[in-house]
């Protein structure tokens, strides 16, 4: 539906910015909104617009953002993972574990945290792929279950006092300004639209996320790609919990508890359809950069975190909302989000 | 295999077995395992998530989700006990319809943006999952409301019972939820509103056809799922006393996992009110068990939960898989009977087989 056109001829600038936004209307708006938003944080606050904010602002959350990347793959391949969170948490866990209680060299005890997470995906992945089970069920039970391994790892302890340069990679700035973990979130975001966009790859998470029945006749290894999605997930997830234990400098059992929302609700929010086969990198971009500013902006104006929160909420229902009300209202508007019935709900997590 | 005994009924008597087993089980490593005492806390703890699980399963089963249950608890324990507060002399009845009324307009909001405003139940209920805990937040300022702020009635009714025997009590909140239980069982199984909310999970293009009013009755079950969601908020409120603003966060999780364990098929058109009853109180004897065993710390209680809810989707999976093939199989013999009389798969008179369904959804 809002999938990348061809690119069309540059002959006059408006014209083609026209025809873009035509055939982008989900990130044309949300630009509008990301837009607005900072012309009314920057008339708010002298401060906004210092870079030390800038990089604060994306620093807070940047685990999230990290995750909400490969969450963008996973639902448009039709599936969920509800377990982001609880893997981040394991994954701290295990590594907190492993440089408490053995002589294991922290570089290797980053490496098995991460092979941890990835193996969680594995194992998720397979159960979804190969037993043809409902991502959202399948992945609540991880939520569950990998939320209790990271408590069965720490019981109630919190464990730091890693290696300095570990710590320092996590808290202070690598180039210029910037930490360690915002460079990567930069590349890997570039790297991500790439391969959506770009890739056969790409092609095919799309294919098997519109129709996985089709995509399977046309001979795309249909399991194969939801496994790959979900390792990937339970990677990057490890990777997100990875960098926030050196963020905190300590980890507990409870590390990055209940974000999978934050992280589910940037994906939808940037044009991604909970039933899978449609979305762009470039409207998950927009929609972080979107749900950031405007927490940051509150933020700026002492508003309480809580009814940031709930502003996010509201533009989440409200961003499906409007085009809707708009389509009903006009008889029908090509190129927004297909009004859907509530009875279609389930192919969102249909596993099919 | 017996005809008479549908999916959903071997599904129940499967978690019957399991909590039997269970209890079986605990009793040989725990000493004076079986007592009274277990039994009330048992009771009285799953009373929430019980009726939590009931109202996720009146909107599961017509395709949908409600993610802000716990929301809505949260909304609805803080308004009635800080009306409460403010008034010790009412009556318990006064702060039940209180509690269930808000609960009620609050997913009517819901239904209304699902049903009518075309947004898909996840994505609605994610909002309001956050919206809701935000209202209740702005109302109470950070300040809660304590136990002894509240009339005496709200902490006896925790610990009243109906009838008492041996040591083992029927507490007046665990019978209110059983009342609630059986009375949806009832209606989802018995009456035509119920029937159709099976026909719109099962296949909505179908049942659509068939003429089934699917907007009107999707507004109803979440209006009913935030109602019994507000009634599970006054049963917080009872055996929690101090309510926050942060009272009943994660329940919705909690609500999913019983009604999925007890065998409510997240796609719809499947499962029923006493699997998810069933559900719940396995999920809950398992973790207060477990929490007695010398061997097992209580941190363990969340990762066994994991392997138990996974374990229950794959065996629920197989046992499926295995009946649809059954039935098609019994379909080829028997091609020319109508769909309702090889009732062998979903529903209990066998709207449709799940295969058709998912065709269905894809060429929508």
């Amino acid at each position: 539906m809002r999938e990348s056109q061809p690119e069309s001829s540059p002959e006059s600038l408006p014209e083609s910015l026209r025809a873009w936004a035509r055939s982008h209307r989900w990130e044309t708006l949300l630009a509008g909104i990301l837009v607005v938003t900072i012309v009314a944080n920057s008339a708010l606050s002298p401060h906004y617009l210092g870079v030390g904010n800038i990089v604060n602002l994306f620093w807070l959350s940047i685990e999230k953002i990290i995750v909400a990347v490969i969450m963008a793959f996973v639902i448009i391949n039709g599936e969920i993972d509800l377990s982001v969170a609880s893997v981040m948490g394991f994954s701290a866990a295990v590594l907190a574990t492993l440089h408490d209680s053995t002589g294991v060299p922290f570089v290797l005890a980053i490496v098995i945290a991460l092979a941890a997470g990835a193996l969680a995906g594995l194992v998720q992945g397979l159960v979804v792929a190969k037993l043809k089970l409902p991502s959202l069920v399948v992945t609540l039970a991880g939520l569950i279950g990998f939320r209790g391994a990271a408590r069965v790892l720490l019981e109630d302890r919190s464990i730091g006092e890693f290696p300095g340069w570990f710590d320092r990679l996590g808290q202070r700035a690598l180039v210029g300004p910037f930490p360690l973990a915002i460079i990567i979130f930069l590349v890997g975001l570039l790297v991500a639209w790439f391969v959506l966009d770009r890739t056969a790859f790409g092609r095919k998470v799309y294919v098997v996320g519109n129709n996985a029945e089709a995509a399977r006749y046309s001979g795309i290894a249909v399991e194969r790609v939801k496994i790959q999605l979900f390792v990937m997930s339970g990677l990057a997830s490890a990777f997100a919990g990875v960098l926030f234990a050196a963020r905190l400098g300590s980890v507990r059992g409870s590390l990055a508890e209940f974000f999978e929302l934050d992280i589910i609700t940037m994906v939808l929010l940037g044009g991604v359809s909970i039933f899978g086969g449609s979305g762009t990198m470039l409207g998950v971009a927009l929609a972080m950069f979107t749900v950031l500013n405007i927490r940051n902006g509150l933020g700026l104006a002492n508003v309480d975190g809580i009814i940031q929160t709930g502003v996010v909420g509201l533009l989440l229902i409200g961003s499906v909302l409007a085009p809707n009300l708009v389509g009903k209202l006009q008889g029908r508007l090509p190129g927004w989000r297909e009004p859907t019935t509530a009875a279609d709900g389930a192919r969102a997590i249909q596993s099919s | 295999m017996n005809l008479s005994l549908r999916p959903d009924r071997i599904k129940e008597l499967t978690l019957l077995g399991l909590i039997a087993l269970a209890v079986i089980i605990f009793g040989l490593v725990i000493d004076g395992y079986f007592s009274g005492r277990f039994f009330n806390r048992v009771s009285t703890s799953v009373v929430v998530v019980v009726i939590l699980a009931a109202a996720q399963a009146l909107v599961v089963i017509s395709r949908n989700v409600d993610l802000s249950v716990g929301s809505i608890v949260g909304v609805a324990a803080y308004l009635t006990a800080d009306f409460l507060q403010n008034n010790t002399g009412a009556s318990p009845v006064v702060a039940v319809l209180i509690a269930v009324a808000v609960g009620a307009v609050l997913g009517a909001f819901n239904g209304l943006l699902v049903a009518y405003g075309g947004v898909p139940a996840i994505i609605v209920t994610l909002g309001t999952l956050a919206l809701f805990r935000t209202l209740v937040s702005l109302y109470s300022g950070g300040e809660n409301v304590t136990a002894d702020a509240l009339p005496d009635w709200v902490i006896e009714l925790n610990a009243s019972t109906i009838v008492s025997g041996g040591g083992f009590d029927l507490r007046t909140t665990f019978a209110v939820a059983i009342v609630v239980v059986l009375a949806l069982q009832w209606i989802l199984a018995r009456l035509r509103w119920g029937r159709r909310l099976y026909a719109i999970g099962s296949n909505p293009d179908a049942a659509a056809q068939a003429g089934i009013p699917a907007k009107r009755l999707v507004l109803w079950s979440f209006m009913g799922s935030g109602a019994l969601a507000g009634l599970a908020g006054f049963m917080f409120m009872v055996r929690v006393g101090t309510i926050s603003a942060t009272a009943g966060s994660g329940l919705e999780l909690e609500s999913v996992a019983a009604a999925v364990v007890g065998g409510v098929s997240i796609l719809g058109g499947s499962g029923t009110v006493l699997g998810a009853f069933l559900g719940a109180v396995l999920i809950d004897t398992l973790r207060l068990s477990l929490v007695r065993v010398p061997q097992v710390s209580e941190f363990w209680r969340d990762a066994v939960l994991g392997v138990l809810v996974l374990a229950s989707v794959i065996a629920d999976g197989l046992l499926n898989r295995r009946l649809s093939r059954r039935v098609a199989e019994r379909g080829a013999v028997n091609a020319a009977e109508p769909a309702g009389g090889t009732a062998g798969d979903t529903t209990p008179d066998g709207v449709q087989h799940p295969l058709a369904a998912r065709e269905g959804s894809i060429n929508a």
